[in-house]
């Protein structure tokens, strides 16, 4: 099974009752799977801060309790993150950060093993997926020993490889489940805080002591001519690389066994310190005054692998390759049949600036449709298109819009709505309301009226809380409705006030939506005129084929005209934005060869 | 039988190489081999060049094949059989479908589809095995199971028999895809046997 799957068999098996989370890449799949397990409450959460909050709340009653999220999530979740610190808890409290080292699928590669640093909580790092699973057991029985939240870094290479992993015993919670009126404990003002600060160190101090045993952090013997001190997946690319030399291998990546790294550097000639992204075990073991090589070797971007480490050490000790040859790029696009295409083709030519957001309709930045001007973190597509406007002034009327989906707006792009109707700037927030968390592989959210078990739940009415905030000017349209959607669009950002356009239309791999009888569009190539404007929407089903010299009068078409477009009706997913653009008749809906 | 082996998947997003490799990893361990499969999800996932990377031998450690290092490749899309030149060495087998799926810089005109681009294959000792893997789908009733054809073409070249893949299909697939995924399956392994 995958590191994911693991994790979520190991918070099982650990007894956890109460699990939340936000989706993201590389974590999703983990509440996922915990979900389908017995005995087991799971939930998403409509953020990474509301999702910690609520494992917190269930630690306090006593039960085994489970946040997981993205490393960027932890950036959300870091406000009560840093304060459980000083709490700790009642039930086993874990929090899963899983890092994506080159941002397979993210906008930085933060290293969140800072974070344990930071917040002052231990940290585990498993290799792979077996690993995982009896780290997270571990990591249970670790909160309640020592009375605190305990972090599991996992990296894409733990949550997406699949491993062997075998069914273990079931562990209880030794708290009870119950009300702890505990408020020196759990109430964190000032007075209380500086007494638990305290505590904080102490407790910090034992977990050093047991960051000395072989269950957290092991030395493997073997050639002591150079030596490694590695943790999580880049262990794996060390043994490969260098299977005879000694291995410090450091489960516990934070706090570090002082003790047991000074044996194992007076044990090797040479120590080398191999690590994904910083340098955070060789800073640390730098200030310990023990000599030791990283980052002058090791890359501190990106994924490592087993090429890169021996490379690194040994240069030249690999295999001749073969030269890449150069062939058209593939980015990723959005689905034939996306509703956000749509919307990014008409700001694609209202020449205004776009501010974007973390979704599916990122792609909305790629060309041909190339409306996508700024894109940072979750839900600050709204904000930024505020403090735009209010810079520029009269100067930036009709200029700025924001794009949002309905999960990242429930995310965290509801707060910049409120300033912006507080704070009024004439700004145009478009939500793409496709009813999913699309991105992460189709997760229910509070819009989509289900829960993470496709139980029926409450549906956020998106209009209903825009007004409710205060905008006076909230549009519906639909999306596929490619002419109609450019007037709203228009209407909208001339306003001298806030303004919300929804553009609803369901996800293309919705199930609902891939269950529909297929129904394809066709070209009638005979009365394509080579305009190119079905071309211009990017659209995977929709492909051009150049004429070669002549070949135009031979089809009958006029000499100047330069290729005729095709619409591929295998690929076609029937949303018909092609057929509203098409000004000569060329595209029909028929009966696709499905 | 092989001691070890580093098998490269590659394609489009959404051309099943997930179940695929799924199929695959599965099928490797039910024979008694360790094994390791990577992936990617998310982005990546929608109508990009994807890949999946398949390690199994006595003990895996890593789950990434190293460059140079990959013996087989099975590629969905003809050019993303070339994309990943540089994992492969004189003699790696291909397994490509022969299908092509035009990047948006092709079907918008703005550039070309290389021809030929399998000879950039052969012309360096890499050994080639087309599979015409939507036209046998399409043959065996249902064109989705094109990635199911190219698992049975991988097959052939795999240390274990191929019943073992047969009940890894059995038990992975949903029910009323069983059968068509089992002559899916069938199909491709009689190309490359």
């Amino acid at each position: 099974m995958s590191g994911n799957e693991a994790i979520a068999l190991g918070a099982y098996e650990a007894g956890v009752k109460v699990a939340s989370g936000y989706p993201g890449t590389p974590s999703t799949e983990i509440m996922e799977n915990l979900s389908a397990y017995e005995g087991v409450y799971t939930e998403w959460a409509p953020n990474e801060k509301v999702g910690l909050e609520v494992a917190i709340g269930a630690s306090f009653a006593g039960a085994r309790a489970l946040a997981t999220m993205k490393h960027v999530g932890v950036n959300v979740a870091a406000d009560p993150l840093f304060t459980a610190s000083y709490t700790g808890v009642c039930g086993g409290l874990v929090v899963v950060t899983a890092d994506d080292p080159e941002m397979h699928s993210s906008q930085n590669e933060q290293d969140n093993r800072n974070y344990a640093f930071a917040a002052k909580l231990p940290m585990l790092e498993p290799s792979e997926p077996s690993e995982a699973k009896e780290m997270v057991k571990l990591a249970f029985e670790l909160s309640e020993d020592l009375d605190t939240p305990v972090m599991l870094r996992i990296t894409t290479r733990v949550s997406h490889v699949k491993g062997v992993v075998e069914k273990g015993e079931k562990l209880t919670s030794h708290a009870a489940c119950g009300i702890n009126k505990i408020p020196g404990k759990l109430v964190m003002l000032p007075a209380i805080a500086r007494q638990r600060r305290v505590v904080v160190e102490a407790r910090m101090q034992k977990c050093r002591e047991l960051a000395e045993t072989e269950i957290f952090n092991r030395i493997e013997k073997g050639d002591t001519k150079r030596g490694f001190i590695t943790a999580g997946v880049s262990y794996l690319y060390v043994k490969e690389a260098f299977p005879e030399a000694a291995v410090l291998k450091l489960g516990m990546c934070w706090p570090l066994p002082e003790q047991k790294i000074r044996e194992f550097a007076a044990m090797v000639d040479e120590l080398f310190i191999v690590e994904e992204l910083d340098p955070f075990l060789e800073t640390h073991i730098k200030a310990m005054g023990i000599a030791c090589r990283g980052k002058e070797y090791i890359p501190n971007q990106g994924e490592l692998n087993t090429a890169i480490v021996r490379e690194a050490i040994v240069p030249g000790s690999g295999p001749e390759l073969f030269q890449p040859v150069e062939l058209p790029n593939r980015p990723p696009n959005m689905c034939a049949g996306c509703p956000h295409r749509g919307i990014f083709y008409n700001l694609s030519r209202m020449k205004v600036f776009v501010s974007g957001d973390i979704g599916c309709y990122t792609l909305g930045f790629l060309p041909p449709l190339s409306a996508m001007d700024s894109c940072v973190c979750m839900g600050a597509s709204v904000p930024i298109a505020h403090g735009m406007a209010k810079a520029l002034g009269e100067g930036g009327h009709n200029k700025v819009v924001s794009v949002i989906g309905d999960s990242t707006f429930i995310h965290s792009g509801i707060t910049g709505l409120i300033n912006t109707v507080y704070n009024n700037s004439a700004s145009t927030l478009i939500i793409l309301d496709n009813r999913i968390t699309a991105m992460t592989g189709q997760q229910h959210n509070p819009v989509s009226g289900y829960s993470i078990k496709g139980e029926a739940a409450s549906s956020i009415d998106l209009e209903a809380l825009c007004r409710a905030v205060g905008v006076k000017h909230v549009y519906k349209v639909n999306p596929h409705d490619v002419v109609e959607t450019r007037k709203v669009l228009k209407e909208a950002v001339e306003l001298t006030e806030p303004s919300v356009v929804i553009a609803e239309a369901p996800c293309v791999l919705l199930p609902e939506m891939k269950a529909r009888k297929p129904v394809s569009y066709f070209t009638n190539q005979e009365n394509c005129v080579g305009c190119m404007s079905c071309i211009r929407l990017g659209c995977p089903a929709i492909s051009w084929t150049s004429f070669a010299e002549g070949e135009a009068e031979a089809g009958g078409y006029r000499s100047s005209q330069k290729g005729v477009s095709k619409i591929d009706e295998i690929l076609c997913n029937d949303c018909g934005q092609c057929a509203s653009l098409c000004k000569f008749n060329c595209i029909t809906r028929g009966e696709g060869k499905k | 039988m092989k001691e070890n082996g580093n098998i490269l998947f590659s394609g489009v997003g959404g051309q099943g190489i997930l179940l695929a490799s799924e199929i695959t990893v599965y099928s490797l361990l039910a024979a008694g081999y360790d094994a390791k499969k990577s992936e990617v999800h998310g982005m990546a996932q929608r109508g990009g060049s994807v890949t999946a990377q398949l390690r199994y031998g006595k003990k895996v450690y890593s789950p990434l094949i190293e460059p140079g290092c990959a013996d087989i490749q099975v590629a969905f899309e003809m050019m993303e059989a070339v994309r990943y030149l540089p994992f492969l060495h004189k003699g790696s087998k291909v397994v490509v479908n022969t299908q092509r799926i035009l990047p948006p810089s092709v079907a918008t005109g703005k550039a070309l589809y290389p021809e030929n681009v399998l000879d950039r294959l052969t012309e360096r000792g890499i050994v080639v095995v087309p599979v015409d893997a939507f036209e046998l789908a399409r043959e065996v009733g249902e064109v989705r199971t094109a990635n199911v054809v190219m698992v049975g073409a991988l097959s052939a070249f795999l240390p274990i028999d191929p019943a073992v893949c047969e009940e890894v299909i059995r038990t992975r697939v949903p029910e009323r895809f069983r059968e068509v995924n089992l002559k899916a399956f069938a199909a491709g392994r009689k190309v490359s046997q």
